[in-house]
């Protein structure tokens, strides 16, 4: 457990040193509430130590064997409903893109696309949501099927990107800051580790497959097709 | 009193979080597979653990470093610090003015990124599965770095008010150029690398940033403006990571070569 705490203060001391030194040197003002910072510290450098803990204890190891189970039990239809369910699961939850999704819908309600009440603008937020979360669902599906079949994961990610692009020009112009973000908020502390433990287990037990090369991916996967769904979403709109 | 309040909440949030992974994954561990959980009192106590340190990491950054990091950023991005009137006398905003808010986003993007749990995360897998050729904390500073440049850059973007997606149209071209002569080996884990980069610690802060910066520099609107950092910060990481594996690949041929030189003037 110490070795644990030790790298955890090593991991923080760098945000820590970045704080004080613009608080003291160019903002040029003491520290405001020194006992909650003191606290907070606290509590940051012990979760961080009970998180890394319990990956390699839990998260992991479920990880791959559910991996492990399903390439035994070689049942596709129930792999790929799987890898939807957490993908689908995992984003519908998640705070980072409630938080989006709010925010779109007030850009979407100031740029006259929708009524510019609390219902509509909820309901907007709503079907956002659905849609990212949809999103992610089909990438871990996608991605999973690419590491079944061994295919090359730069072709399906530069595809993805021109499909980006293809769809930019089309795209209303306030939807395309929140549609890009929104590539990046998705994948959640909890799912990333999850997602990777399923690649990597998976790339393990089937022949043929190298867990550096195949069992990484699907969270590329899932930071990519976010963006097209929601500037589609934000065209239909 | 507000301490435990505080945490409580925190805790029901984090348990928002977790629980339809634990669904989902027990769910079919146990309808579909039919098959127990492998040590089961062990993983309970580690999924224990994620909860009690998701908590305890969200609720510890919210009471010290958040509300201090948020507040840096609106000070640093206001007129004021910026020494009255950023803007010239033809009405147009000079980018020069804003060089401490760039060294902040700098600063910050890189140590956000160095705390960042689903980033060691990942990197700890990586390391494991490479065999040690990929290192933790190479891995890690590469992203950083990534994260540094990106966030960097998107500042100086906001304060230019010049269109997203060229930005990141550049970045992907770049992208793409890179796969092309990067070791295969490493190309899945730096596209993964993008999407890690930005969670728990990352988002609060640099979302803070654009938004501060784009509701102070004149002329910007906050709401096209201010999104877009994020897209930055899950950008440049790819680039840098292949870069990465690029420079150590290129050192160990060098030194390979300067060897055998070495060797063919012996003989």
């Amino acid at each position: 457990m110490l070795s644990f705490i030790r790298s955890s203060i090593r991991d923080l001391l760098p945000i820590v040193f970045v704080i004080a030194f613009f608080q003291f040197a160019v903002l040029r003002q003491p520290f405001p509430n020194v006992d909650d910072l003191l606290v907070g510290v606290v509590f940051v450098v012990l979760g961080l130590t009970f998180f890394t803990r319990g990956l390699e204890q839990g998260l992991f190891p479920i990880g791959e064997a559910i991996a492990h189970g399903f390439a035994r039990k070689g049942s596709l239809v129930w792999l790929l409903i799987f890898a939807f369910a957490l993908g689908f699961g995992t984003t519908i939850a998640e705070p980072a893109l409630i938080a989006i999704a709010d925010e779109a819908a007030k850009v979407a309600a100031q740029a006259g696309a929708i009524e510019s009440n609390e219902a509509s603008m909820r309901n907007y937020a709503r079907g956002l949501r659905v849609t990212v979360a949809f999103s992610v669902g089909v990438a871990i599906v996608v991605g999973v099927f690419r590491i079944l079949k061994g295919w090359p994961l730069h072709y399906l990610i530069i595809g993805g990107y021109i499909g980006v692009v293809v769809i930019t020009i089309f795209a209303p112009p306030e939807i395309i800051g929140i549609a890009y973000d929104s590539g990046g908020v998705t994948t959640s502390t909890v799912t990333v580790p999850m997602v990777t433990a399923l690649g990597v287990g998976l790339a393990t037990s089937i022949r043929g497959r190298n867990p550096l090369v195949d069992g990484f991916g699907l969270i590329a996967f899932a930071s990519l097709t976010p963006m097209i769904f929601v500037m589609i979403y934000g065209m239909l709109i | 009193m507000d301490l435990f309040t505080g945490l409580a909440h925190t805790l029901y949030s984090t348990l928002h979080d977790v629980f339809p992974i634990v669904a989902v994954v027990i769910g079919f561990q146990v309808l579909v597979l039919r098959r127990p959980i492998p040590n089961l009192g062990k993983s309970l106590i580690g999924f224990v653990y994620v909860l009690i340190g998701l908590t305890l990491f969200l609720a510890g950054l919210e009471r010290a470093l958040f509300p201090l990091g948020k507040l840096m950023a609106y000070q640093l991005t206001s007129p004021t610090f910026l020494g009255g009137d950023p803007v010239s006398a033809s009405g147009l905003v000079r980018w020069q003015d804003y060089g401490w808010v760039y060294v902040f986003a700098a600063a910050l993007g890189f140590a956000t990124t160095l705390a960042e749990p689903a980033l060691i995360a990942v990197a700890v897998k990586a390391q494991s599965v490479s065999g040690g050729t990929v290192r933790v904390w190479g891995l890690r500073v590469a992203v950083a770095l990534g994260v540094a440049i990106g966030i960097t850059l998107g500042t100086y973007r906001i304060v230019t008010g010049t269109p997203l997606h060229y930005y990141i149209i550049a970045g992907y071209v770049i992208v793409v150029i890179q796969t092309v002569f990067a070791p295969r080996a490493i190309i899945p884990l730096a596209y993964d690398s993008g999407g890690v980069t930005t969670s728990t610690v990352t988002v609060p802060l640099v979302a803070a940033l654009g938004l501060g910066l784009a509701s102070t520099v004149p002329g910007r609107n906050v709401l096209i403006d201010g999104f877009g950092l994020i897209a930055f910060a899950s950008l440049f990481p790819i680039i840098t990571v292949m870069g990465y594996a690029q420079l150590s690949d290129w050192w160990s041929l060098r030194r390979k070569q300067r060897q055998a030189s070495a060797k063919d003037d012996d003989n």
